[in-house]
């Protein structure tokens, strides 16, 4: 539920997404969900020209599991709360 | 834990493509045209009026799939396609056989610059043994 709380965050920022087929797609982030699929509008493709099929697409889905990056600009991001949340993330599930 | 439906809690949702135009790109490589009729909670996908539309060089051409019922696990990515932007894309379209064509000699090449790559590579001791036809 972490990474779903922090990607919610991020909703409305520039992202790139690297998939695990070396697609690499930068996008706005419009939504995500529990299983950290992703919707992004406004997209460019990285290096779109050996890419040629997604010219006539301007918004996508991403399935969770295909994802291997996503790039976030270090602005946005603040490090700090998130290792506090991942320290409390690790109290609350520690198993005896 | 608590059990919460997919379809209840998530803010992540295919409804806003339901009916439109569609993009999927499946994990052997493959690209399907068609309208988006259904989905579930597995991304699992019915496409109707469908094609698979092979791209080869600066050509594609298109194979008549009809209804398409797509696995979610075998679902990259899944894009709107733009009815303006279609129209002005600058590839030409060629026929079944033309394409088939092309794809196969594209096959052939890549196999013999492949052989030689790995050739190559096995001499400076590298292990080279992959199945390429899976995007994972």
């Amino acid at each position: 539920m972490l990474f779903y709380s922090f990607f919610k965050t991020q909703v409305g920022q520039q992202v790139t997404v690297e998939l695990k087929n070396d697609l690499a797609i930068q996008g706005v982030l419009e939504s995500v969900d529990q299983f950290l699929n992703i919707k992004l509008k406004e997209i460019k493709v990285v290096d779109s020209e050996r890419y040629p099929h997604m010219m006539a697409v301007k918004n996508c889905f991403i399935r969770g599991s295909v994802v291997r990056y996503v790039q976030l600009s270090p602005q946005s991001v603040d490090t700090a709360l998130l290792q506090d949340a991942a320290r409390r993330e690790a109290q609350s599930t520690q198993q005896p | 834990m608590s059990f919460t439906p997919q379809f209840f809690t998530t803010a992540e949702s295919l409804v806003d493509s339901l009916d439109k135009k569609v993009l999927v790109i499946l994990r052997d490589g493959r690209k399907v045209i068609g309208v988006l009729r259904s989905y579930d909670q597995f991304a699992n996908l019915v496409l109707q009026d469908s094609l698979e539309r092979i791209y080869v060089g600066d050509a594609y051409g298109d194979i008549e799939r009809g209804v398409f019922i797509i696995r979610g696990e075998n679902v990259v990515l899944l894009g709107e396609i733009d009815g303006n932007m279609e129209d002005t894309l600058p590839l030409r379209q060629l026929s079944v056989q033309e394409i088939l064509q092309r794809l196969r000699e594209e096959a052939e090449e890549k196999a013999r610059k492949d052989k030689l790559r790995f050739q190559l590579l096995r001499k400076q001791g590298f292990s080279v043994d992959f199945a390429d036809n899976d995007l994972y």
